[in-house]
């Protein structure tokens, strides 16, 4: 093996199983684990599946596990990850595999609805449009949590959504945090009642998996303990 | 082998947290029956407070106060964590669990000794 070839290791299958196999990746400057799994879609097997799009870190398409550890590859250099010259692709955890490094993300991005991530709107067409004060706690708060790329990274990392598929997890649970401190938003008790369920916040257990693999260094765990908050301070004035 | 994404600090303590506290579901009842021993039957009481003298009973001793100690900090930053305004220290705070918990069960052992 020469020092600049890479030993690389993908997962191969479907829904029903698989396992991985090996291929040697020559090793370039600035390449990113994306590269190498294009490098070997393109020279050594075309059938091999995966998913990205925009390769600048925007689209959140590309996720996969590499070495264990969910990653966005478009933006993640191999030789940060490498564990000698070995590195370790497969598909995203917690998410049914359609082929190869392929996932289904439909679980994830129905729970985005489930959690009321969606706009509850405030006014009509006809109104004047309401002025946000971004220096209010609420929208700074928002605003902690609005750079999110629907990457599922977190999602994959978070050992409560692999004990219980209910869960709304990390992304979702974050995403009705930001809507409940918009001020755009007229249904925050929708939003609390999505998310205190038998999914919901307080299933966390503040591993802090998400916050610390979220390669927008977004903090999911800190909008879940939000949401704790918010849930239990409405149930209580609730049953006054 | 603790799998690659598990490992850091924050999961740790996690994990930490849930050992200590079936630890301590496990421990408790029998704690609470041989204290009840004391009412119903103080000769075989005094029986098993005599195993206390015993090294071994003693680190095991360490290890429980370890056990109570370290879920009654850990749970309490775990309460702030999610009463109290967000701080970002959460990885210290943590080891600062681990360490009080050591340093209560610490000192319980150099009194038993
Ligand atoms: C001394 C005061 C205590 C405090 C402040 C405390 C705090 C907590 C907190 C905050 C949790 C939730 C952790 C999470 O979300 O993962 C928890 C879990 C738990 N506690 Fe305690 N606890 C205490 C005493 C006890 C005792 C005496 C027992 C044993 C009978 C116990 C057994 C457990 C168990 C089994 C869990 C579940 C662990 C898990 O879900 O990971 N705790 N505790
Ligand atoms: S902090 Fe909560 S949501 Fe985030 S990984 Fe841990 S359990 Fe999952
Ligand atoms: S919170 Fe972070 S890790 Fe999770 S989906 Fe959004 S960008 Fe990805
Ligand atoms: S390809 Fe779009 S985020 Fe990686």
């Amino acid at each position: 093996m020469g020092r600049d070839e890479l030993d690389v290791s993908i997962w191969r299958g479907d829904a029903n199983g698989g396992r991985f196999e090996d291929f040697k990746v020559p090793a370039q400057d600035s390449q990113t684990v994306l590269d190498v799994v294009s490098w070997v879609q393109q020279n050594e097997d075309p059938t091999l599946s995966y998913r990205y799009a925009c390769r600048v870190g925007m689209c959140g398409s590309c996720a996969m596990m590499v070495n264990g550890v969910p990653r966005w590859t478009c933006r993640t250099h191999v030789k940060k990850v490498l564990d000698g010259q070995k590195v370790t692709v497969a598909p995203l955890r917690n998410l049914p595999v359609i082929k190869d490094l392929a996932t289904d993300m439909d679980p994830f991005f129905d729970k985005w609805v489930k959690a009321a991530g969606v706009h509850h709107p405030s006014k009509t067409r006809d109104d004047p449009i309401e002025a946000v004060n971004p220096a209010s706690p609420a929208r700074v708060e928002a605003d902690t949590g609005i750079e999110c790329i629907n990457c599922s990274v977190c999602y994959a990392a978070c050992d409560t959504v692999t004990g219980n598929a209910d869960y709304l997890g990390p992304a979702a649970l974050q995403r009705a945090w930001t809507l409940y401190n918009d001020a755009k938003d007229a249904d925050q008790q929708t939003i609390l009642d999505a998310v205190s369920g038998n999914g919901g916040c307080h299933n966390c257990h503040s591993q802090g998996s998400c916050t610390l693999y979220c390669p927008n260094e977004l903090n999911p765990m800190k909008a879940i303990a939000g949401l704790k908050r918010a849930t239990a301070a409405s149930f209580f004035k609730r049953r006054k | 082998m603790i799998r690659p994404h598990r490992s850091h600090p924050l999961w740790f303590a996690f994990a930490l947290h849930r050992v200590s506290g079936l630890g301590l579901a496990l421990f408790l009842p029998a704690h609470f029956y041989l204290l009840s021993l004391a009412l119903t039957d103080p000769v075989s009481l005094d029986s098993y407070l005599a195993l206390a003298e015993n090294p071994l009973v003693k680190v095991a001793e360490f290890g429980l106060v370890f056990l109570l100690a370290v879920h009654f900090f850990g749970g309490l930053r775990l309460m702030a964590l999610e009463w109290l305004p967000w701080s970002g220290r959460q990885k210290s705070l943590a080891a600062g669990a681990v360490a009080a918990a050591f340093f209560v069960s610490g000192t319980f052992f150099l009194q038993a000794v």
